[in-house]
């Protein structure tokens, strides 16, 4: 009995092991062993993202090439007007942000430089978070680095918001006295019930999840997240979250931009 | 300034610029829209939210009806919708969706048809 238990786990331990050793056939998708939510994914899942006219994320994304040609605000301003092209002006933005606005000493991500424009360059009101015209802004401006490596500096003007962000990813918290660590570092390819743990990989937000059936921010998962180990999500628009958000990019450096991503 | 309503009900439809006579080609038509069930209720009152689905969609070639599809609320909110059709000859093919509240929403694509 004790024999053939041992047996049985030494087998378990073995799939386990190649579950993770063969990385070789994400390609893009797994660098240095780190993988994407893409290679957690079904397959069903996988192929709705990569056929361009079935992902869903495409409403949102001609609805954001729809809003950067549009003029609001009290300056008769559009995005168009001053950055052009987006093919060519917003191409690495996705890649590379959050990034420190020296200015400002503040952390932004893409939500907030967008709002900034809109409020000072066009005069136009500020979106709300998750607002659908913020989220089709957000993820027209990432497509834009479709495929390139993330990149973001987490040294010099960032290293405090790095270190911030790093110790937030660290903290249990909740009810159930988890960090985001626990779930994404040591347990991934586990399931939590019927999900297998990803490793948080940010690479893909704005994302299409299926299970909101629509697309949402990396900030609306993160509080999902802190839901679900029943903590209390820190308010909309925090700043802890773009710390967060600053540290996944950099657990997720070198995987593609995919924005918008599907997931579960 | 209130939050602007974009709408984003413009539905999306594919169809091979050329296509072959006689051979089967793909449609794909993918369009918003929530697809409220009926059957949530809101969390704070408890009232129900009505049921508001695209109950129908239709397909035609010049007029000529290709497809219908009757939807169900169990249909995710974003309805893709993927076919095969042939075409004998060249025309416009028109989609419509049909919703709850006897509103539509329509596409058009044109097709050629080479011999």
């Amino acid at each position: 009995m004790i024999i053939a238990r041992v047996a049985a786990l030494v087998l378990a331990t073995c799939g386990a092991l190649s579950a993770f050793a063969d990385e070789g056939e994400w390609g893009r998708y797994a660098v240095d062993g780190r993988r994407s939510g893409y290679t957690y994914a079904a397959s069903e899942t996988r192929a709705m993202q990569d056929d361009e006219f079935e992902n869903p994320g495409s409403i949102w994304l001609a609805k954001g090439e729809d809003l950067w040609g549009t003029v609001e605000g009290s300056k008769g301003k559009s995005c168009a007007s001053c950055h052009g092209d987006a093919a060519t002006s917003m191409r690495g933005v996705g890649a590379r942000y959050p990034v420190v606005d020296e200015k400002r000493g503040k952390l932004m991500n893409v939500e907030q430089r967008v709002n900034l424009c809109r409020v000072g360059a066009m005069g136009a009101a500020a979106w709300p978070t998750e607002s659908e015209a913020l989220l089709a802004m957000t993820t027209f401006v990432k497509h834009q680095s479709l495929n390139m490596p993330v990149s973001p500096v987490v040294d010099g003007a960032a290293a405090p918001f790095f270190a911030k962000g790093k110790a937030i990813y660290e903290t249990r918290r909740g009810q159930l006295d988890l960090a985001c660590v626990h779930c994404h570092e040591m347990n991934h390819g586990n399931m939590l019930r019927a999900q297998r743990l990803s490793e948080g990989m940010s690479n893909g937000f704005p994302a299409y999840r299926l299970k909101w059936q629509a697309l949402g921010s990396l900030q609306r998962r993160m509080s999902g997240c802190m839901r679900d180990v029943r903590a209390e999500p820190y308010p909309d628009g925090a700043e802890e979250y773009v710390d967060l958000e600053l540290y996944l990019a950099w657990r997720a450096r070198g995987l593609p931009v995919e924005t918008p991503a599907v997931r579960n | 300034m209130a939050e602007q309503e974009h709408s984003m009900d413009k539905p999306r439809v594919k169809v091979p610029a050329k296509v072959t006579r006689g051979e089967p080609f793909e449609v794909k038509a993918l369009v918003s829209h929530k697809m409220e069930s009926g059957q949530r209720q809101d969390e704070k009152t408890g009232a129900k939210i009505p049921r508001k689905i695209l109950n129908r969609f239709v397909c035609t070639l010049d007029g000529v009806e290709i497809l219908r599809a009757t939807l169900h609320p169990a249909v995710s909110a974003n309805p893709y919708l993927s076919f095969y059709a042939s075409a004998e000859q060249s025309g416009e093919m028109k989609f419509e969706w049909t919703d709850d509240d006897g509103s539509t929403l329509s596409a058009r694509a044109r097709i050629e048809v080479e011999p």
